[in-house]
């Protein structure tokens, strides 16, 4: 594909919706995995509540960052937004059309739209192929190769687009260095001309210098395709660098939902403060005079949240009403959602 | 170990021209090039760079953990409380390793024994180099578990590695690295793999502990954020040397060197604004195996001249307490002021 095909194939993707509708809109999505015991009968004896009721809506362009620490339960959205994990209960609608229940086969053209980016590239390349083949694969999958001669044009464009030379095509994995991988990881996922993607902590393993090479690449592409991303990363400062919104996520909840700018002048959920507190800056004056929310304790177990809201456990701030409401998300500004019952103003606001 | 009163007027550890390399299949491998640097009683230095820099071999170097072979220190001094550790025997440098500096990792699994309870693991220490036995050596475990912050320690002593959690696996670490007190805790990416409210609680801890302790603390880290809060003075590795080094004021606000500045500006800061787009460094982190003739940033850099891809800069004085390894630093310097 060269680029001008490419592009002609994002704005096509992009007239299917309006610029009002979201791209993807996910509703009271839960995804619970049950802990089996017994021998030769099985019994379920306990339910990790991976994710428990999120709602979020993504629109056309735009970059929803997703932050949590781990068991939060960002990865299991990703990968039920893609259908690789079964949600229990849940709407997730993508261009208007339903998801959840579809077959495998019915999802195969979806997943042409939806291009994954994974954190660890060297595991999500297959070592014995060559990379001009990896990028490839998702066209010939998708029969978008009209002939040898295309099939290898489309190669080398997209080899240009994310920065590595077209000779790199006959290369195998092993010989690219980690940010390079990474790149071809992104090649792979535009390849059929998706207009989302859900980067799963694409960048979090890479070194800084090459981090910023390909948090900036990510933001040309965006630009230049019109893709929308779910962004999704434990590295707060990473998230609302790129993000245009952030959704703050905890042992399956969203428990905040701001843009970017929102997020950092004025976070309203105790949880998010601790995590805008924790994150050190290359900066010595600001950081040595700057108070920091040392939370107390361990992140409890998703195998067993605390009660009322599942916060309380940890949070600076809690009462003892807190260990018994479990708060839902509700509208605290235009553009901000915290689920926080002394969140100011948190009582008299309306649910999401 | 000598306790000259004029040792104390040395720095306590100092570091000179060491230089480590391995040999591997590919050929040999400098990972470490004739590093030279100071750690003050009680002070903490940090020692920045990505990876492949040189900095956790550096680290085992000071401990002489590195693995022989492929690994060979060969050359240069770690002058410890006035002894030189390269020059002494390997029964006296477990002395060293146990009582006068103390060390943790990125993987408190690996370095913690599966099999054992967590009770034995920080006794051992204690009763082969304190000479504590029975009750008393599990009182002063309990106290250990205590300080870093583990409920319910005396019933903790009994657990096993794996029924803690990461965050509780890092203080384990911390207790046994500290339980005799040395004078030199090293931190090598001790925080990285842990969750950014637990990273927090756990550097705030290390610093707390080594303050009331006294201990000097070297951090180790790929972060530029982590060691903001904490260090005095901070050391900035690439391809197997320093090449900035000064107080952490000086090398954060006023970098000068090109790599410094490159480092800082990829870093997405929450300090800044987000629009802001990242400025980062071009290219990719040289092979350590094959690193480019003259200064080995030159191919990466924007302020390269001719004389760099021939002539390696060495450290020099620039400011106050701030040394460079650039040619060009009187111009970074300037552009980034």
């Amino acid at each position: 594909m060269n680029s001008i095909d490419h592009d002609q194939q994002a704005d096509h993707f992009i007239s299917q919706v309006s610029e009002d509708s979201p791209i993807l809109s996910v509703r009271n999505l839960s995804v619970h995995f049950p802990i089996k015991r017994g021998f030769i009968v099985q019994r379920e004896v306990a339910r990790v509540r991976a994710v428990d009721g999120i709602s979020f809506d993504i629109y056309p362009g735009e970059t929803l960052g997703l932050v949590g620490e781990s068991g939060s339960g960002k990865t299991t959205v990703a990968k039920s937004v893609m259908q690789l994990t079964k949600a229990d209960v849940g709407s997730v609608k993508f261009e208007g059309q339903e998801l959840v229940g579809l077959s495998t086969p019915a999802m195969r053209p979806i997943r042409r739209k939806i291009g994954m980016v994974f954190q660890d590239p060297y595991g999500s390349l297959n070592p014995r192929m060559r990379a001009g083949d990896i990028i490839g694969e998702p066209l010939k999958v998708h029969h978008l190769v009209e002939s040898r001669e295309n099939y290898r044009s489309q190669i080398a464009s997209l080899l240009a687009t994310v920065g590595l030379s077209s000779a790199m095509a006959e290369r195998y994995p092993n010989e690219f260095s980690g940010g390079q991988r990474q790149r071809l990881g992104i090649a792979r996922a535009i390849a059929a001309g998706p207009s989302m993607l859900i980067l799963d902590e694409a960048v979090s393993a890479l070194d800084v210098s090459i981090q910023a090479q390909v948090l900036n690449l990510l933001q040309d592409l965006q630009e230049k395709y019109s893709l929308a991303y779910l962004f999704i990363a434990h590295d707060l400062s990473v998230v609302r660098h790129i993000s245009h919104r952030v959704a703050v996520m905890y042992l399956g909840r969203i428990v905040e939902t701001a843009t970017s700018s929102d997020m950092y002048e004025n976070p309203l959920h105790p949880y998010t403060q601790a995590l805008l507190s924790a994150i050190p800056t290359p900066n010595p004056v600001h950081e040595r005079s700057r108070e920091r929310i040392i939370l107390r304790d361990d992140l409890p177990s998703p195998l067993d949240p605390p009660s009322g809201c599942r916060f309380h456990t940890r949070c600076p701030v809690a009462t003892d009403l807190c260990s018994q409401t479990d708060p839902d998300l509700r509208v605290l500004a235009s553009n901000q959602q915290a689920a926080c019952l002394l969140a100011p103003g948190y009582s008299g606001a309306k649910g999401v | 170990m000598n306790s000259d009163l004029s040792v104390e007027r040395l720095p306590l550890l100092r570091v000179r021209d060491l230089r480590t390399s391995f040999n591997t299949p590919e050929g040999k491998v400098t990972a470490v090039n004739g590093i030279s640097f100071d750690v003050n009683h009680g002070e903490t230095l940090g020692l920045v760079g990505e990876s492949g820099c040189g900095k956790s071999v550096s680290a085992l170097s000071i401990m002489r953990l590195v693995p022989n072979p492929p690994g060979v220190i060969e050359r240069g001094e770690v002058i410890f409380e006035g002894t030189d550790l390269l020059k002494i025997s390997e029964r006296e440098m477990q002395l060293v390793r146990g009582v006068g500096i103390g060390m943790i990792f990125q993987e408190p699994m690996s370095s913690l024994n599966p099999v054992l309870t967590i009770g034995r693991q920080i006794t051992e220490p204690l009763e082969v180099h304190l000479g504590l036995t029975g009750r008393a050596a599990e009182n002063r475990a309990t106290e250990l578990l205590e300080m870093v912050g583990i409920a319910d320690s005396r019933r903790r002593l009994s657990d096993h590695p794996h029924q803690l959690s990461g965050g509780q696996r890092q203080r384990v670490m911390i207790a046994i690295a500290l339980s005799c007190e040395p004078k030199l805790l090293i931190a090598d990416e001790a925080t990285t793999a842990l969750d950014v409210t637990i990273q927090a609680q756990i550097l705030e801890l290390m610093k707390n502990l080594t303050n009331q302790l006294g201990t000097a603390l070297l951090i180790i880290t790929h972060n530029l954020g982590v060691v903001a809060r904490y260090a005095d003075r901070l050391n900035v590795m690439y391809a197997g040397k320093i090449r900035e080094s000064g107080t952490a004021e000086d090398v954060y606000m006023r970098p000068s060197h090109p790599y410094t500045v490159g480092l800082l500006n990829s870093v997405p800061r929450l300090d800044r604004p987000a629009s802001e787009r990242l400025d980062p460094i071009e290219g990719e982190i040289p092979d350590p195996s094959n690193l480019p003739p003259g200064c080995a940033f030159h191919p990466r850099c924007r302020w390269s001249i001719s004389k760099c891809s021939l002539e390696d800069p060495v450290l020099e004085r620039i400011e106050t307490d701030q040394m460079v390894a650039c040619f060009e630093s009187k111009s970074v310097a300037r552009a980034t002021r």
